[in-house]
């Protein structure tokens, strides 16, 4: 496992600034490579320490040549050990903010041998380093537990499915090849290698070209349903559907989730100005003594609580009632766009309404956003689009971080399976003697393994009494 | 009056006189204890009740390192070997692996001469019925390590005590045998010798959890009913290489015997499928958890149907007997069945067999109750090695006594333990998944199971291991010195190739065309030419002119070396990272019920398992990189507060 570690330190988001932080004992070397002072003469490595420079992050594609194209224009910050945070080499890069190029200076500084960091692993480092006070043990433990709490919950239901069953073929492949290599090593008077060099070839071309098009989709994020969770709320008939049709209109890019989860609630991955927002469609709240339809509220609340937007739509030709207020009472520590639909109707319920009995429950603390729209006319959407854009590009509403980082581990695991995939290629290619081979295909099966969750563990052993039969 | 109870005293006790109860007493004895070795059957000390060999893939390695260390097996086969074998040797070196085919009785009976020779060791013919121990809450050596009971003795069948400091238990297969043959049960140890019916009692009432497992073995036949030209003839390698690193190889070029290769078939198969009922383990009679590894010929027809035919290997039992092992057909089947099926497979017709196939049911325990030092974790001077922790194998149970062996010893001497790890030996391998994971049948050492393998060969045990051995006092001061020299002659040479320039001259050229290798367009060095697949050592001598002769073994470790740097390499990176997680010990008197964030699967499997190192604490299944995290945190804050 590499040693040197690296992440984001800001949220990933569309803010101005964004900062990488690379810490361990390659930090320096590794960020050496792909920066580019503006002279282009001077490198990081022979800077002082705590001191900044300004220049580029480069792709290093063509080994920190002038043929490197550059991502980002940045400041980089250079912290010797033990005088750091982590009290290891640490680099820091102040890149402009953003999804893409964050991510793009953190994938080159991956590519060039440092890895990404575990949840907390910053100051978990930092602690056991000395850098953090002893007394904050508990802090720290509770700091790194509930990260991974959540990026274990997150990591694996993120993934598409179909992207999980990819995944879980190939390594159904490699494991059939290791165990039938290692079964023929433990018992090679029973099981013969002789020709398999060439099969094992076949299989395995055909394994890099899978993992070369699943690092595709990873690059264009289509591993995991990503976008801004956006949960549409209000009470029943009050234009919801209509809304998410609107949106998700013949001219916008509809993604639909893949088949195989539960769609008790309706779900549309929706691009608008380029911004991925992730719809969901709840049924309508209000009180009731249906058993059904009570369950499909409390769904709908429980989705109002995880999402990063709430859009409340409002049917104005209607007065509010007990459920609007509950409502408003639900969404008061939420992002809110709200909605005073079916203008086209005659208004009972105005603005004004509707702010006072906002400001009566949350008073100034939140900014009230209305939008007068008609979905049955389709008046007042497109100034709704432009509200999203401007909470989007403001970093009012951002994706949830965890999902880019997800995506980022994954495509982080996919590559590393793919280099070990191109060493058995060249083993294969140098006639190196069989057992050598098995030790690159485990590599790749063990780093599939994390993208779904999955450990080592005795999968060897367990495969190879029960494909092969042992003799004695 | 009444009769007079014989008390003798002991330093060290050792039960079993098995592969792993020798090396056990051999090491105690020879690092100066007083040590007694008990056994049921002094006619079967190192009695070798299923197949005829030693060594075998991995196995091999195992008997290398043991021999490394100072034990006795390797030195044992090569002097009691009928024929012998470098497996895989088309293979990478790391999985080249010896095998021999024993002569049984000559290696019981050489073991034997060895132990009766020993000093301070004594043998002694009894059933040993019960463990003695006190109560004690003392602060162990410097570590503050506390346990519940310390061994004081042991007691026999007939009454008499004998007191001592230190007990190893290596009852192998005896405890509360059960062999079966098909309907046919004895209440017998293995080869229908007397089974130890007492002492599994006693080792309960101390707390130890005890679990019950099985293992069978295939049919004996009599040599001269059976028909060899129907077979294939298997022959030894044409220059034998021996175990033991103390072995003159001269004295092991023999003339070898030959085993012989025949094949099942569908008649045989349809013999086992109409007679499953009959089979105890299918018919559930048989309860313990047999080995997937060497699974009865039932078994294999069973769960490998597509497969037409399996191999049987008929081996010779030993030179001054008739008796052949039927390799691949081990059985539980009654006896008509047996016979009926045997003689459907060819050379096999009208054999008559001389011992029956039997499965053998044993208790041994879960060795998860043991430090990697094999000394139980609540019994202080309760050491165990072999079946009885759950593996197979005369080579895991030799390396595993060795292992219990010195620790014992150095434990009484008042000196640090060893623990090997698992990028230090095959045996470390071995011990840390007995101690750490969970086994649900006999373990089997594997070499898929090593994970730095390019570093555990078989050729470099002696540079791995001599100096623990000498530490320890098993290995002698000439030896070791013979090691650091033969290690600085490795690296002198691989420093000399390496720095041997070696320009694009025209003889260089027209070398490496002649050698059907692509000419040089820069100046390389010699170590470089040597990675080439069709370039060795000896073909480069002719460009090597300067080049003084060195011995065939420093050659081979020059050549390995060079050839698989860059795999060694990444394999020793991989070992330091490793080795950071070792070296973080967990004090035995943590509490995690102390650690609130630590998910509870991890905290009882913790607990459970007491794990010394946050290395072995990873490697419990239950236990995520997370938790090991929030261990590694609280240990930090653990011991400053100390």
């Amino acid at each position: 496992m590499k040693n040197t570690i690296a992440a984001a330190a800001t949220a990933m988001s569309e803010a101005g600034i964004g900062i990488v932080r690379v810490s361990g004992d390659d930090a320096i070397e590794i960020v050496n490579k792909i920066f580019r002072t503006k002279s282009g003469k001077k490198k990081l490595v022979d800077f002082n320490s705590h001191t900044i420079h300004y220049g580029f992050i480069v792709d290093g594609k063509n080994n920190g040549t002038d043929e490197d194209e550059v991502i980002d224009e940045v400041m980089v910050s250079l912290m010797k050990a033990p005088r750091s945070y982590t009290a290891e080499d640490t680099v820091e890069i102040n890149c402009h903010g953003g999804v893409l190029v964050v991510n793009r200076v953190l994938e080159a500084i991956i590519k060039n041998g440092a890895r990404l960091a575990e949840p907390g692993e910053f100051t978990k480092r930092a602690f056991l380093n000395g850098r953090i006070d002893l007394s904050k043990a508990e802090a720290v433990i509770d700091i790194i537990h509930s990260k991974n709490q959540f990026a274990l919950k997150s990591s694996v239901k993120q993934l598409r499915g179909s992207v999980s069953v990819l995944v879980k073929k190939l390594r159904e492949e490699l494991i059939y090849e290791i165990a039938f290599i290692e079964s023929a090593l433990d018992d090679p008077e029973h099981i013969s290698l002789d020709g398999y060099s060439e099969k094992l070839m076949e299989k395995t071309e055909k394994v890099i070209s899978e993992l070369k098009k699943l690092l595709d989709v990873s690059d264009s994020g289509k591993m995991l349903k990503e976008g801004i969770n956006t949960v549409i709320v209000g009470k029943p008939n009050t234009g919801k559907s209509s809304l998410l049709n609107l949106l998700a209109g013949e001219e916008r890019a509809i993604v639909t989730d893949v088949a195989g989860t539960t769609r008790d609630v309706l779900e549309e991955n929706i691009k608008l100005h380029g911004i991925s927002l992730n719809v969901i469609d709840t049924a309508g709240i209000r009180s009731t003594e249906d058993v059904v339809e009570k369950i499909g509220v409390e769904k709908a609340k429980k989705y109002a609580s995880d999402a990063d937007l709430i859009i409340y739509v409002v049917d104005s030709s209607i007065p509010l009632d007990e459920s609007d207020y509950e409502i408003i009472e639900m969404i008061e520590d939420k992002k809110t766009i709200i909605l005073l639909n079916k203008t086209d109707l005659d208004a009972v319920v105005t603005e004004d309404i509707l702010k006072k009995e906002c400001r009566k429950r949350y008073g100034d603390k939140k900014d009230i956003v209305i939008i007068k729209t008609s979905t049955k006319e389709n008046t007042g959407i497109d100034l709704f689009e432009n509200e999203i854009r401007d909470m989007f590009f403001k970093g009012e509403i951002s994706f949830n971080d965890e999902v880019v980082i997800t995506n980022m581990r994954h495509k982080e695991a996919i590559q590393n399976a793919y280099e070990s995939m191109l060493q058995v290629k060249k083993s294969l290619e140098n006639n190196m003697p069989e057992d050598f081979y098995s030790i690159d295909l485990m590599s790749a099966y063990a780093s599939l393994g994390t993208i779904i969750g999955e450990e080592v563990g005795e999968d060897l052993v367990n495969e190879i009494f029960s494909k092969f039969c042992m003799g004695k | 009056m009444g009769a007079m109870q014989i008390r003798e005293k002991a330093d060290v006790c050792v039960i079993g006189a098995g592969h792993a109860g020798c090396e056990a007493a051999l090491a105690c004895a020879r690092m100066g204890l007083e040590t007694v070795i008990f056994t049921v059957s002094v006619d079967s000390i190192a009695l070798m009740p299923c197949n005829p060999n030693v060594g075998g893939s991995s196995k091999g390695h195992l008997v290398r390192e043991v021999d490394a260390l100072g034990g006795e097996m390797g030195k044992n086969i090569d002097k009691t070997f009928i024929q012998s074998k470098m497996l895989n040797i088309s293979k990478g070196p790391a999985v080249h692996s010896l095998r021999a085919q024993a002569d049984k009785a000559e290696y019981s009976r050489s073991m034997r001469k060895v132990l009766e020779n020993q000093n301070h060791l004594t043998i002694k013919q009894t059933e040993v019925c019960e463990l003695l121990a006190e109560d004690m809450e003392i602060k162990r050596d410097n570590e503050n390590k506390t346990a519940k009971k310390r061994i004081t003795g042991i007691k026999t069948f007939t009454g008499a005590v004998y007191e001592c400091k230190a007990v190893i238990l290596c009852t192998g297969t005896y405890l509360k045998a059960r062999c079966l043959c098909g309907e046919a049960i004895t209440h017998t140890g293995p080869n229908g010798l007397q089974a130890a019916n007492y002492l599994t009692d006693s080792l309960k009432e101390l707390g130890i959890e005890m679990r019950r497992f099985k293992t069978g073995t295939p049919a004996r036949m009599d040599k001269r009913s059976l028909d060899f030209s129907k077979m294939e003839e298997q022959f030894g390698d044409e220059k034998v290489i021996p175990f033991s690193f103390s072995t003159n190889p001269e004295d092991v070029q023999i003339d070898q015997v030959s085993c012989w290769l025949t094949y099942t078939n569908e008649k045989t198969h349809e013999i086992i499928r109409g007679n499953l009922d009959r089979s105890p383990i299918y018919a559930g009679v048989i309860e313990g958890t047999g080995p997937r590894y060497c699974p009865s010929i039932e078994d294999k027809v069973v769960k490998f149907a597509d497969k037409e035919r399996h191999q049987v290997f008929i081996e010779p039992e030993g030179m001054h007997t008739n008796e052949m092992y039927v390799g691949g057909m081990s059985s539980s089947l009654p006896e008509d069945v047996q016979l009926a099926m045997y003689r459907t497979v060819p050379g096999l017709e009208n054999c008559k067999i001389v011992r029956n196939a039997y499965a053998i049911e044993y208790d041994c325990i879960n060795p998860r109750q043991l430090f990697p030092t094999l000394e139980f974790k609540e019994i202080k001077g309760l050491f165990s090695a072999g079946q009885f922790n759950g593996s197979s194998g005369y080579e895991e149970a030799a390396a595993q006594g060795l292992i219990a062996g010195m620790n014992a010893a150095l434990s009484i001497l008042g000196k640090e333990q060893i623990t090997i790890d698992r990028s230090e030996a095959y045996i470390g391998v071995l011990i840390d998944d007995l101690v750490t994971k969970d086994n649900f049948e006999p373990y089997r050492m594997m070499t898929s199971r090593a994970e730095y393998r390019l570093l555990l060969r078989q050729d470099n045990a002696d540079l791995r291991l001599r100096e623990k051995g000498y530490m320890a006092g098993l290995v002698s001061e000439e030896t070791y010195q013979a090691t650091l020299k033969k290690k600085a002659m490795i690296d002198a040479e691989i420093k000399r190739l390496k720095n041997l320039s070696v320009g694009a001259s025209k003889n260089v050229q027209d070398f490496l065309i002649s050698n059907g290798s692509s000419t040089l367009k820069t100046g390389t060095n010699m170590a470089e030419l040597m990675c080439r697949p069709e370039l060795s050592y000896d073909i480069l001598a002719e460009l090597d002119v300067d080049r003084k002769p060195l011995p065939d073994d420093v050659i081979e470790q020059v050549e390995i070396e060079i050839k698989y740097e860059g795999y060694i390499v990444r394999q020793l990176h991989q070992v330091r990272q490793f080795k950071k997680m070792e070296k973080k010990r967990i004090p035995e008197e943590l509490d995690y019920h102390d650690i609130k964030s630590l998910r509870l699967e991890a905290r009882q499997k913790l607990i459970s398992y007491k794990p010394v190192s946050v290395g072995q604490a990873s490697r419990i299944s239950g236990v995520s990189p997370a938790d090991i995290s929030v261990l590694l945190v609280y240990l930090e804050q653990y011991n400053n507060k100390k």
